[in-house]
């Protein structure tokens, strides 16, 4: 998911706050900034959010790379708009976490020197225009799977941008499978583009859930505290539900041999990711993590001087209004 | 590290909706002054038609849009229809989406 | 352009279809230029900012280009006229296809370009052509707030520090040989403002330099002597070279797969 493997702080408080903490967290309560919490609760959110948002900060690159070669006029727009919601939807959620006493700034100083993470899946390249469709409606599909039960996360400024997001959200993926269905419909070549971008971002949208629940020691802590709502194989296992017959639909082949349907269960079995990949991935070995990460380092430190001029402005006009006054 | 000097403040950005009674607390952002603070919250909380009028606060500071803004500052986003999820048309059999 | 000028009234024709490229030209390369910038700038609102200015733009071509197709009657689309033309077909100023550089110059392009293109959606509300009065009529609400935006950023940036206010300055040295070109009359200009469609440009100058010199004078900036102005862009005769490579990536698609749907 867009947060991947936060690790659960441990916690030292006194029991009886703790106990009267998970009675509030148990009742359906939301806990706001100025409430009490548990140390760990805070930490775990910070990192949580913030891994969150640098997600959607570094998501704007892979498909920013597309933007200026969009097909049509009306495709750049959209496009445009997509990514420019992503931006917002990090503003979002940065502003959460800054609500818990860290700085935007300190996040984002995090992310620039490795401290803090950001999801998997924007490390991988897009190359061609139906990776812009693919990214749509498999990474998108895939993050709206976790996004929509967060709505109701037991942390109330946490929980509301959730609510913006998801509303904001609802078109991206929607477009994704739009431009699938004009390329799956298309040319010959468009067809291939569309068949080779699922079978590049079908193994990395699976790992964007996180490992599987039996070698995820984060869960439990997380659930109890309801900053996470559901198990990694239980959401993995409803995206791949819902999107084998989208792809059927599209005539398009998950590049999964293994995959059938289960009767049983009543959900298809399919195969699993490559687990050394994604920890290679998460290690800083992607196909573009590097790059990823220098594209941001240059947004930051190349525009410092804006940031500081802006501020220098705003400084000398508070300073001329008062001496006014 | 963060510098402190440079790191622009936060504000807080009420929006009071086309059709609502009141201004509504509807999140944060960071501007180095009021009149950008303003300007920022028009371009982040107001990409879809969402309102018609502004407060930023900062502090105990209050600052609020002016009424004549209306024009320039809202109507341009009416047009941007792909920005909602029904002008996509997904067949039916498809589900869910 | 392709259409013959053999009639009266197609030689009418021409000189709308030009104008109307002139203005879907001037938004449809800016806009690409400011889109450029996403994922990429100072600060998340900026980067939003940018983004809705580049969104604004890239729907007033859609507009303007429409209307352009339509005037033409040859079957071509807005789609068309932006991915199908080569360099020399285009109409936009010198000024919108420079490159962004750092920051202070892709934001001085947009406040040299933003204070022109109010005044003239301003004076094009009372065009004798409907259609373009009606475009202007919506488009002037989205520019009103480009100029404001882009206008206090230069002001914040020239009035910041020692080094925002270099960069500003250094900005303005480099593109102020751009803005003489919007200002010049050609005979499309002539014929068009005898029609009571569009103003002269000329005319707009002194309100220009009016608005500009309070902007700057706010920045604590300085425009150097002469009037020396770079020319060829919105008469297509000589673009600069940074054009070219613009449309190799924005066209690439539609030159690569041919009467593919996108």
């Amino acid at each position: 998911m867009y947060a991947q493997m936060v690790k659960s702080e441990a916690t030292q408080d006194d029991p009886e706050k703790l106990a009267a903490f998970q009675a509030r967290i148990d009742a359906g309560e939301k806990i706001e900034p100025k409430d009490w919490m548990p140390e760990g609760y805070r930490k775990t959110l910070i990192r949580q959010i913030g891994q969150h948002a640098h997600s959607e900060i570094v998501g704007q690159l892979p498909e920013g790379n597309w933007i200026t070669r969009a097909p049509t006029l009306e495709r750049k727009a959209i496009l445009l708009a997509k990514v420019q919601d992503e931006a917002g939807h990090g503003l979002y959620l940065y502003c959460a976490a800054e609500t818990l006493g860290v700085s935007r700034d300190e996040l984002t100083e995090m992310l620039l020197d490795g401290r803090m993470k950001y999801s998997s899946i924007f490390n991988y390249p897009t190359l061609t225009w139906a990776d812009m469709g693919a990214v749509g409606w498999l990474v998108d599909g895939a993050a709206i799977m976790n996004q929509v039960p967060l709505q109701r996360t037991s942390y109330g400024p946490y929980s509301r941008a959730m609510v913006r997001i998801c509303k904001e959200e609802s078109f991206h993926q929607r477009q994704g499978f739009d431009i699938m269905m004009k390329m799956a419909g298309g040319t010959e070549a468009q067809r291939r583009m569309a068949q080779d971008a699922l079978n590049r971002f079908w193994y990395p949208s699976l790992m964007m859930f996180g490992p599987s629940d039996k070698d995820s020691v984060h869960s439990s802590q997380s659930m109890k505290w309801r900053i996470k709502m559901n198990t990694n194989d239980e959401l993995r296992q409803k995206f791949v539900d819902q999107t084998v017959p989208q792809a059927e639909y599209l005539g398009l082949t998950v590049p999964d041999e293994t995959l059938a349907w289960n009767d049983e269960k009543g959900g298809y079995d399919f195969a699993e990711p490559d687990w050394s990949e994604f920890h290679g991935v998460l290690k800083g070995n992607g196909p573009c993590n590097a790059e990823r990460m220098r594209a941001r380092n240059a947004a930051w430190d190349d525009n410092a001087w804006v940031r500081e001029g802006l501020m220098a402005h705003a400084a000398k006009k508070k300073a001329a209004k008062v001496a006014a006054e | 590290m963060s510098d402190a000097k440079t790191e622009w403040p936060l504000w807080e950005v009420f929006i009071r909706g086309q059709h609502g009674l009141s201004h509504r607390h509807v999140g944060s952002l960071h501007a180095p002054d009021a009149e950008m603070a303003i300007k920022n919250a028009r371009d982040v909380y107001t990409r879809r038609n969402e309102g018609v009028s502004i407060w930023v606060v900062e502090a105990t500071q209050i600052t609020a849009s002016s009424p004549s803004d209306k024009g320039p500052l809202y109507e341009p986003s009416e047009s941007k229809v792909y920005r909602h999820p029904t002008f996509f048309d997904i067949p039916k059999d498809v589900g869910a989406m | 352009m392709a259409t013959p000028a053999s009639s009266t009234a197609a030689q009418l024709d021409e000189a709308l279809f030009t104008f109307l490229l002139r203005m879907g030209d001037n938004t449809l390369v800016l806009g690409h230029r400011v889109s450029e910038w996403c994922g990429h700038a100072p600060v998340l609102e900026e980067d939003i900012a940018l983004a809705n200015t580049a969104l604004d733009l890239i729907g007033q071509t859609q507009m303007w280009l429409g209307l352009a197709a339509d005037v033409e009657g040859q079957g071509r689309s807005a789609d068309d006229l932006a991915m199908l033309r080569d360099v020399w077909d285009f109409r936009n100023l010198l000024l919108v296809e420079q490159p962004n550089g750092d920051f202070g110059q892709t934001i001085m392009r947009q406040y040299l370009f933003d204070q022109f293109h109010l005044l003239l959606l301003r004076a094009l509300q009372d065009s004798a052509d409907d259609r373009i009065a009606g475009i202007a009529a919506k488009a002037v609400k989205e520019v009103g707030y480009h100029v404001e935006r882009s206008a206090e950023t230069v002001i914040g940036l020239g009035d910041g520090t020692e080094e925002s206010h270099g960069r500003m300055q250094a900005a303005l040295d480099w593109l102020s040989p751009y803005v003489g070109e919007m200002f010049v009359s050609d005979e499309i200009d002539a014929e068009m403002a005898t029609r009571g469609i569009v103003p002269d440009p000329a005319s707009l100058r002194a309100p220009y330099d009016a608005a500009l010199a309070e902007v700057l004078a706010k920045a604590t900036l300085s425009r150097h002597e002469g009037d020396f102005a770079h020319q060829g862009g919105k008469t297509g005769f000589r673009h600069s070279e940074h054009l070219g490579h613009m449309l190799t990536q924005m066209q690439w698609l539609q030159r690569a797969y041919p009467g593919a749907a996108w």
